[in-house]
């Protein structure tokens, strides 16, 4: 992966920019479009609510070496007549049964005659029933927990970073974030279940951490800014995303080679389940988290500082400045390029006095 | 940390593996709301409480390893393994009543004993003619500790019951201390002798059948000898119940389910709920639900002095006290008094809680209870007493939310492909990082495997001391966490990094880069924990699962990159592979693109040509010779080509990195 590393040299350096910052309204535009489109599925789809919030019986037989749904519409058809089932195929020898609440004798008859229909041993039928309110509960308590986490870590951010606009501009790519995975959901019609809320609610905590990743170095970038007028705000933070572009790279994929795995064998072997619900809503909801920690979270953030009376009138200082040097360079008959590739060069942070440390070693004495 | 498991596992219950939650282990798990009749909010001690009661039904039934847990403080858990019968499952879901019924007799908790009941009969002229209530309980008087096969002669005192005390008006208190259980029989006496013999269940029937079947018909009647005049009137006492009560051992476990079900209008057989005595009575005489409230505290006397006995002090209804002026009043009559059955036992789910003995009228509809003189009630036994009385006061239903019953197949399934994807996702990870940090993958590997069985660790202990099972969604946190964990280590390896590009000498850019990197690792794990405590205590069911693992991870996260990660880069830069920057080491300068700085100082800078090192410009003139000499044409200055330098070699791209 030489190239990899090279392309990391060149951003870090930044002899290679993506103008992330810059392009800022058309990254906006993109996610209001998502974020629209999102709202849209579900206002018109709807979400597809797991038999938790819907509440009813769930039967599911196992080991079965025929599944047919239809023999489990008729073991129905039996007990109940005016329901339809839902069935599911689960892996590849297992069925779900989902229907509307059952008493309890209808349920343990069902029980039987799914068990018989299907030729397994009694015990492999197993039984469950939600009341609906069951997942509305948890739903309640999720939406509780949320808030109060979103006031808490706005504090904590605010704290650490010792800028509102940061706090915010987190906020605002978390909510695009959860806003977008419940979009995509509604679009493929999954449904939602208490392990799905379980998956949302830790694309919270990924969200933020992802986006305090690359907010720790804009902050360090950023640090002292009004003190120079090589960069503007908005360069300065431009350079920290593109210098933790590959960090932010490798951590995606690293973050989302175990749930992509989840998903393959949650999807692939097991079927519908708690580990392809969590694993579905986190793939999706950590892809989107560290796209917006790099296209939402930092362009935001430099919105919102510019409206910093003090760093507006050093970005048009900076851009002043410039404009005469570059004035200045046609006079001599210098090109623009030129001049602006050298004011890139180096480090944004000061290296500081090593000490000793600078040291050639010595060798060890034998 | 192992070596404490170790230990447990030695000489304690613990195991190496971690105890599984249900949906991994398999069994039936039922959700239930409590609520109360009139819609008022419930209080977390009557959460408590329905637990106990239900806790206590489940133990009693004889499921092993029943949890049953509150969550977020108004749903009830309960998770049975294995799939339970239909009757432990309605014995979970029945609610639980409290009932004042008047003592008819009382006897100590075994069965009838054959050898006894025959010495009683040969010392009794006739024994057809022994009223039930009056004699024959004798014979099984908790005193007598022969009627108890399996005790010995020296539990004697211990057989007694313990709940018993005095209930007096909180006004005007006077009266004795406890009265005696039913008086003493001389018949009784040669029964005394230790008869350690168990008999067979035919026998014990035969000999209850003879002492209850006081007509000699051979026919256990279920219909009173005379119409009882009051709930306390021993005639309540058919043959059928006084076989009931004979044949009723409140030693076997079984027998203190409880489940509520009492006719309230006719007797009952019940056990004492500790197991300790058990008792014929008499039709309830006031519903739990007439109690305003209980509380327990120091005694007060009429003089306002605080003694060092604690009390219970109930308040009934306005109602409640009336009945219970009446009931008092009857109970403290001198007849009632006389034989003994001047007691009223509080009912709570089918079991005796407390039998106290009533000395006089209470009017006020306050009482208080305290403990007998020779056994005074303990801080903890009168708060017990009080939430009991409590809960009875407000009986709740449960609400079955929902019922789940999970497979021990799937759920070993579930496990299995769960452990399957765990590692899948691992060895992805091991070898992207081994693409992309080469042999700092393998500090990485090291650390994620220090990390997981540090966790291991803490999930076994915790299921050893804090009974914490494993559920899926805590699996799924842990498989997760995978990733979180490596992201630590990807913010540490690309600081270092960072600082190499900067030109730092590679023990100073560890140094440095730790020093940045701690700050970022810290402020994004706090994000993490913050939020895995918030979903942790106010979040249900398998959120709770996942909070905890997610929280668990990254505090042991924190520990691994501080005490592990970081200690080892160190060790590892002094090592010649990785301290002079091999090409495999993932810390190779030239590789990551280490030049002289470009900035000269004094607001210059230097051009690309002399930011080379020597060995880069040596390299390029080679090349260029070569080239020069390839080529029958004089070669361009350089090969100026940046599109095919991707898919050269690592030397000849930086060479021309350095060009352009």
């Amino acid at each position: 992966m030489a190239n990899f590393a090279k392309f990391g040299n060149e951003l870090y350096s930044g002899k290679r920019s993506f103008d992330i910052v810059g392009h800022r309204r058309r990254w906006f535009a993109i996610a209001i479009g998502l974020i629209v489109l999102s709202g849209l599925l579900v206002g018109i789809r709807g979400i597809n609510p797991g038999i938790e919030f819907r509440g009813g019986s769930e039967f599911t037989v196992s080991g079965t070496s025929n599944p047919d749904p239809q023999l489990a519409q008729d073991a129905l058809a039996e007990v109940n007549s005016e329901q339809v089932a839902r069935v599911t195929t689960v892996g590849s020898s297992a069925i779900r049964v989902q229907t509307e609440e059952l008493t309890d004798t209808e349920t343990s008859e069902l029980a039987d005659l799914l068990a018989e229909a299907y030729d397994v041993p009694a015990g492999d039928v197993t039984s469950s029933f939600v009341g609906p309110s069951w997942g509305a509960d948890v739903t309640a308590k999720a939406v509780q927990g949320l808030v109060i986490f979103l006031v808490l870590v706005t504090l904590v951010m605010a704290l650490y970073f010792r800028r509102w606009s940061m706090a915010i501009a987190a906020l605002i790519a978390l909510l695009h974030d959860l806003v977008i995975t419940i979009g995509l959901y509604a679009g493929v019609g999954f449904e939602v279940t208490p392990a799905t809320v379980i998956g949302f609610l830790t694309i919270l905590g990924y969200s933020l951490y992802d986006t305090v990743v690359v907010f720790d170095k804009v902050r360090e970038n950023t640090e002292g800014v009004l003190d120079q007028t090589r960069y503007t705000y908005a360069e300065a933070a431009n350079l920290a995303v593109n210098q933790t572009l590959v960090r932010s790279i490798n951590t995606s994929v690293v973050g989302l080679l175990p749930v992509a795995s989840i998903l393959f064998v949650g999807a692939f072997l097991l079927g519908a389940g708690t580990l392809r619900d969590i694993a579905l809503a986190l793939f999706i909801g950590m892809l989107f988290s560290t796209l917006s920690s790099i296209f939402i979270a930092t362009p935001m953030e430099v919105v919102l500082r510019q409206r910093d009376p003090k760093i507006a009138a050093h970005t048009a200082k900076v851009l002043e400045l410039r404009e005469r040097r570059v004035a200045e360079a046609e006079e001599v008959g210098l090109s623009a390029d030129e001049v602006l590739a050298g004011s890139r060069a180096g480090g944004l942070v000061a290296g500081r006095h090593l000490g000793q440390g600078a040291q050639p070693r010595r060798r060890a004495k034998r | 940390m192992f070596g404490t498991v170790a230990a447990g596992t030695k000489w304690s219950d613990a195991t190496w593996t971690p105890s599984l939650a249900l949906d991994l282990e398999g069994g039936t798990q039922l959700i239930l709301t409590p609520k109360t009749e009139d819609g008022d909010p419930i209080t977390s001690d009557q959460v408590n409480e329905a637990i106990r009661i239900i806790r206590q039904r489940v133990d009693a039934s004889g499921v092993a390893e029943a949890e049953i847990t509150s969550q977020g403080g108004q749903n009830i858990v309960v998770a049975l393994p294995g799939s339970p019968s239909e009757e432990t499952l309605d014995l979970v879901r029945r609610s639980a009543q409290m009932r004042f019924r008047p003592v008819l007799v009382e006897a100590g908790p075994g069965q009838i004993d054959p050898a006894q009941l025959a010495a009683a009969q040969e010392q009794a002229t006739d024994p057809s003619a022994v009223d039930p209530g009056a004699v024959d309980p004798g014979t099984v008087d908790p005193t007598d500790t022969a009627t108890d096969p399996a005790t010995d002669p020296a539990t004697e005192e211990t057989t007694e019951p313990a709940a018993d005390g005095v209930v007096r008006g909180t006004v005007g208190t006077t009266g004795t201390e406890v009265t005696t259980p039913p008086s003493e029989e001389p018949t009784e006496e040669p029964a005394e002798e230790p008869t350690a013999t168990s008999y067979t269940q035919e026998e014990i029937e035969a000999a209850a059948m003879t002492a209850s079947d006081t007509n000699g018909d051979g026919v256990l009647s279920d219909e009173p000898t005379a119409e009882p005049t009051s709930a306390s009137d021993q005639a309540w006492i058919t043959e059928q119940l006084t076989y009931d009560f004979y044949m009723l051992d409140c030693t076997d476990p079984a027998n203190l389910v409880g489940g509520g079900g009492d006719d309230p209008d006719a007797p009952l057989v019940a056990c004492a709920d500790d197991g300790t005595a058990k008792y014929i009575l008499g039709p309830m005489e006031i519903a739990g639900t007439e109690i305003s409230s209980a509380s327990s505290g120091l005694q007060v006397t009429e003089s306002g002095t605080v003694t060092n006995d604690y009390v219970v002090n109930i308040e009934f209804t306005s109602e409640g006290g009336e009945k219970f002026a009446t009931v008092t009043e009857r109970l403290a009559s001198p007849e009632q008094q006389a034989n003994g059955t001047n007691r009223f036992a509080m009912v709570l789910d089918g079991l005796v809680i407390s039998a106290p003995s009533v000395t006089e009228k209470i009017p006020s509809g306050e009482a208080q209870i305290s403990g007998s003189s020779a056994n005074p009630f303990t801080r903890d036994q009168a708060t017990a007493l009080a939430n009991q009385l409590n809960f009875g006061a407000l009986p709740i239903t449960f609400e079955v939310q929902s019922e789940e019953q999970i497979s021990a197949t799937l759920g070993t399934e579930q496990l299995e492909r769960g452990l399957l994807a765990g590692l899948i996702g691992l060895i992805l990870v091991v070898i992207y990082s081994l693409i992309q940090y080469r042999g700092l993958a393998v500090v990485t590997v090291a650390s994620l495997v220090v990390a997981g069985s540090l966790v291991y660790g803490v999930i076994a202990m915790l299921s050893w001391v804090q009974g914490y099972r494993l559920s899926l969604p805590g699996v799924a946190g842990l498989i997760v966490a995978i990733g979180i964990t490596a992201d630590s280590f990807i913010v540490y390896f690309e600081r270092i990094r960072d600082e190499v590009r900067e030109g730092r000498r590679l023990d100073a850019a560890v140094e440095e880069g730790w020093k940045r990197a701690r700050r970022t690792i810290l402020a994004s794990d706090a994000v993490n924990l913050l939020a895995a405590i918030v979903l942790y205590f106010l979040a249900v069911g398998g959120v709770r699962g996942f909070a905890f693992t997610l929280g668990l991870t990254t505090i042991i996260d924190l520990i691994v990159v501080m005490l592990f990660t970081h200690p080892m880069v160190q060790l590892l830069t002094r090592t010649k592979f990785f301290g002079e920057g091999h090409r495999l080491s993932g810390l190779d300068p030239e590789h990551l693109g280490a030049t002289v700085s470009a900035y000269k100082g004094r607001g210059r800078f230097r051009s690309a040509e002399e930011r080379m090192s020597i060995a880069e410009r040596r390299r390029r003139d080679a090349e260029v010779a070569a080239e020069s000499a390839a080529s029958p044409e004089p070669a361009e200055d350089s090969p100026d080509d940046p599109g095919g330098s991707a898919d050269e070699s690592v030397t000849s791209a930086t060479a021309k990195d350095g060009e352009k």
